[in-house]
């Protein structure tokens, strides 16, 4: 299919890959960006549908490396339709999906189910991550070779960690041969245990059993001290607290391949949303203290932590509308995932060019994919923000299939207005501000 | 009937904490009135006539629950008691189910027991009734800290400046979080004796005093406050066995002897004679265990009635 060539012109163009903004124009051909104009616009060649993009910023899509997708077997709460049309409408261009799926993605099959299914009805990038131990049962590996000749980009066993050390030793082993990563997600099941949210003096109160930071920084040293061992490359999901960061500085000033993300749940609230048993606030990792939520805004401007992701965990009412201590884990976020992350460029914590670079540059390099770049050459994935848009958010409004965001009726400032993928339009906000507010 | 006493400014009763001074000793002088109804032959008001309670009972406790239902039609309520084991929640029926399904049925007040902390403030919102908490997970047992109360008050004639201790299973008790709580709005000093692996994380910054020697948590205290110790936490998984908990945390009279000489003992049942508290100490001249059970009926009647005085057409 040919399509016309697309100007986006007059746009606050960001590319996070090198720090550089400034006013420019940006041309799409053929699903690429064919050629990028920095100041003034040449003259515009013939024959191109243009878009005035009135000054608002031009950043490469976002790439969401955690996102939790119903499809195949609760589709009632996601299917990759609704989770990429969420996607799209929060500027996001490529999600990567978790293999917590039933049937689980721990067989090439599957993964060739998953990216068919994406390609007939996602609007949107969809990389599946298969698993690291099949049935997510933590003790056997999965066909890493195979798995990633069918287009597994990483593995991971999704909400569960691998719990068993020699399992664990095992694959990281057998993954460096294949230059595969490793996604862990940092929680020691026997610590956790029956624990519900942060522990500490909230939980007490609340009567509550707590998670100590500990199941999460235990995890880590032991996850970090096995890929010192065998060097196979690891990707801590989700890291919460302020330990945890000092525990992946030092793996990286080691020289180890260990990267990091964070989700953008815990870089914006903390423990005290759960007020009196917002269940749409239980989380796994759980919403920790603020002295750690502002560890991680420094570690993420360090470069400590090197990813945001939305953890996109959607669940129905009937997982959620329960006593705090027997709901589900998890919230929305893919949508919502730049306008809550915005929280923190508007409250001067982190610059827009250091935000974006942890949401598309970064992912995209950890996983080795092109995307994620404002350069001729790269894929037309593009996002147009407006991150001064102010809003209340209404769940009702929201793409996804499932309503549990913890930012319902939150103010939020800072949305995507325009949204492509592969030069394509996914997404355009409605122009009308009344119907917004 | 004495005057008028003072209003209560809340629909429901879902926990200590949120409660000012002058609410919790409103209810206390408004249980005193109850006590000396209930040792009267004729001990029946007629201030909930025509209204409906309901004990909802996910958790299986005979004493709270009968207490309430005497408080209920001590007031003239019609009380209907549902318990867990003949309701629908067996067959999958949520618990916000289950509030509709009574809500539908126009009762004036539930009162609610749950396993789950939070659980009581989760159905409050679904209703449009009054809610009283009879105890949700380790977070509140609002009732039995007034109860607590009103007999520290009748035996010591106060309870500003006394010296609680509270000891045991600090960790799993809602009834330990109520009194907290409760204790330090009225003025008392409190201390909570345990072994660290069933004391809170954080518990210090409650205000409290924190000891893991009994002993030394004992000395001066006016008050000894037991808790019950679950036989599932007995066997190693938080102490190791009955033996030794009882050698060091168990209320005998040698450790009862370390307190203040006029020190007096409570537990809210039900007992773990041998494991807490020993039979000698647990029916001795310094028990008060009896007389919590007789004020835990006052206290639920004053809860009531002070509710009731919100209720539609009050």
């Amino acid at each position: 299919m040919i399509s016309r060539p697309l100007l986006l012109m007059n746009a606050s163009l960001l590319d996070p890959a090198t720090s550089r903004e400034g006013p420019g124009h940006v041309l799409v051909r053929d699903g690429r960006i064919a050629d990028i104009a920095w100041g003034a616009l040449p003259a515009a060649p013939e024959g191109v549908e243009i878009i005035d993009c009135g000054g608002q910023v031009l950043s490469p899509g976002l790439m969401d490396l955690r996102a939790f997708v119903g499809e195949p077997g609760a589709e009632h709460r996601e299917t990759l339709a609704s989770a990429s049309a969420a996607a799209a409408a929060g500027g996001v261009t490529t999600l990567v999906c978790m293999p917590d799926t039933n049937p689980v993605i721990d067989g090439p099959a599957i993964v060739d189910f998953v990216l068919r299914r994406a390609r007939d009805t996602a609007c949107v990038t969809v990389l599946p991550a298969a698993a690291i131990t099949k049935g997510l049962a933590g003790q056997e590996m999965t066909e890493f070779g195979l798995l990633q000749e069918a287009g597994a980009v990483a593995f991971t066993d999704g909400l569960k960690a691998v719990r068993n050390a020699q399992v664990m030793r095992r694959a990281l082993t057998y993954a460096r041969d294949f230059g595969a990563l490793l996604m862990q997600h940092v929680e020691e099941p026997d610590l956790v245990g029956e624990g519900v949210m942060n522990e500490g003096e909230m939980a007490s109160r609340l009567g509550l059993v707590g998670i100590p930071r500990e199941a999460e920084t235990v995890m880590l040293e032991r996850d970090i001290r096995l890929v010192r061992l065998t060097g196979g490359r690891y990707h801590a999901a989700m890291i919460s607290c302020a330990d945890s960061v000092e525990i992946v500085r030092r793996a990286k000033q080691d020289g180890l391949p260990v990267t990091c993300g964070a989700s953008v749940n815990n870089l914006v609230l903390n423990e005290g949303d759960i007020g009196h048993y917002r269940t749409f606030c239980r989380l796994s990792p759980p919403l920790r203290h603020e002295t750690d939520r502002l560890a991680l805004v420094d570690a993420l401007n360090e470069g400590v932590i090197d990813v945001i992701v939305s953890d996109h965990n959607p669940q129905d009412v009937e997982t959620k509308r329960l006593p705090f201590a027997e709901a589900a884990d998890g919230a929305l976020g893919i949508e919502t995932l730049l306008g809550a992350a915005l929280r923190l460029v508007h409250t001067g914590d982190v610059a827009l060019p250091r935000l974006l670079e942890a949401l598309t540059v970064t992912p995209a390099a950890i996983l080795g994919r092109e995307a994620g770049r404002l350069a001729v050459g790269a894929p037309a994935d593009l996002v147009l923000i407006d991150p001064d848009l102010p809003y209340v958010l209404d769940k009702r409004r929201l793409k996804s299939r499932s309503k549990n965001s913890p930012f319902d009726e939150a103010r939020l400032q800072g949305a995507a207005v325009l949204t492509l993928v592969g030069g394509r339009i996914v997404f355009r906000a409605v122009q009308d501000a009344e119907t917004a507010a | 009937m004495t005057a008028a006493p003072a209003s209560f400014p809340h629909r429901h009763l879902l926990g200590i904490e949120g409660l000012t001074r002058p609410d919790i000793e409103a209810l206390l002088d408004r249980a005193e009135d109850a006590v000396a109804l209930s040792r009267q032959v004729e001990k029946k008001r007629t201030t909930l006539r025509g209204r409906t309670q309901i004990n909802l009972f996910f958790e299986p406790s005979t004493r709270t629950q009968s207490s309430f239902e005497l408080a209920g039609k001590r007031l003239g309520a019609d009380v209907m008691n549902m318990s867990v084991a003949s309701s629908s929640v067996k067959k999958g029926e949520t618990l916000i189910d289950t509030a509709a399904t009574l809500n539908a049925m126009r009762p004036d007040i539930i009162v609610v027991r749950h396993h789950a902390a939070g659980a009581v403030h989760l159905l409050a919102r679904k209703v449009d009734c009054s809610v009283v908490n009879a105890g949700d997970g380790a977070h509140e047992h609002p009732t039995q800290a007034l109860l607590d109360a009103l007999t520290i008050r009748r035996n010591k004639g106060r309870i500003e400046g006394l010296r609680v201790a509270i000891c045991g299973d600090v960790l799993h008790s809602r009834v330990a979080r109520s009194n907290i709580i409760l204790l330090q709005a009225l003025g008392a000093r409190v201390r909570v004796i345990g072994p660290s692996t069933l004391l809170p994380t954080g518990i210090e910054r409650f205000g409290v005093e924190v000891f893991t020697d009994m002993r030394k948590g004992l000395e001066g205290c006016d008050i000894v406050m037991m808790l019950r110790l679950q036989r599932e936490r007995m066997n190693g998984s938080f102490v190791p066995s009955v033996k030794e908990y009882f050698r060091y945390f168990g209320l005998d009279a040698e450790k009862l002897a370390l307190a203040a000489p006029d020190a007096l003992v409570m537990h809210p049942g039900p007992m773990n004679r041998g494991v807490e508290i020993s039979s000698e100490i647990a029916d001795g001249a310094q028990s008060l265990i009896r007389e919590q059970v007789e004020m835990g009926v006052a206290v639920r009647m004053a809860v009531l009635e002070a509710l009731a005085t919100h209720l539609p057409n009050a």
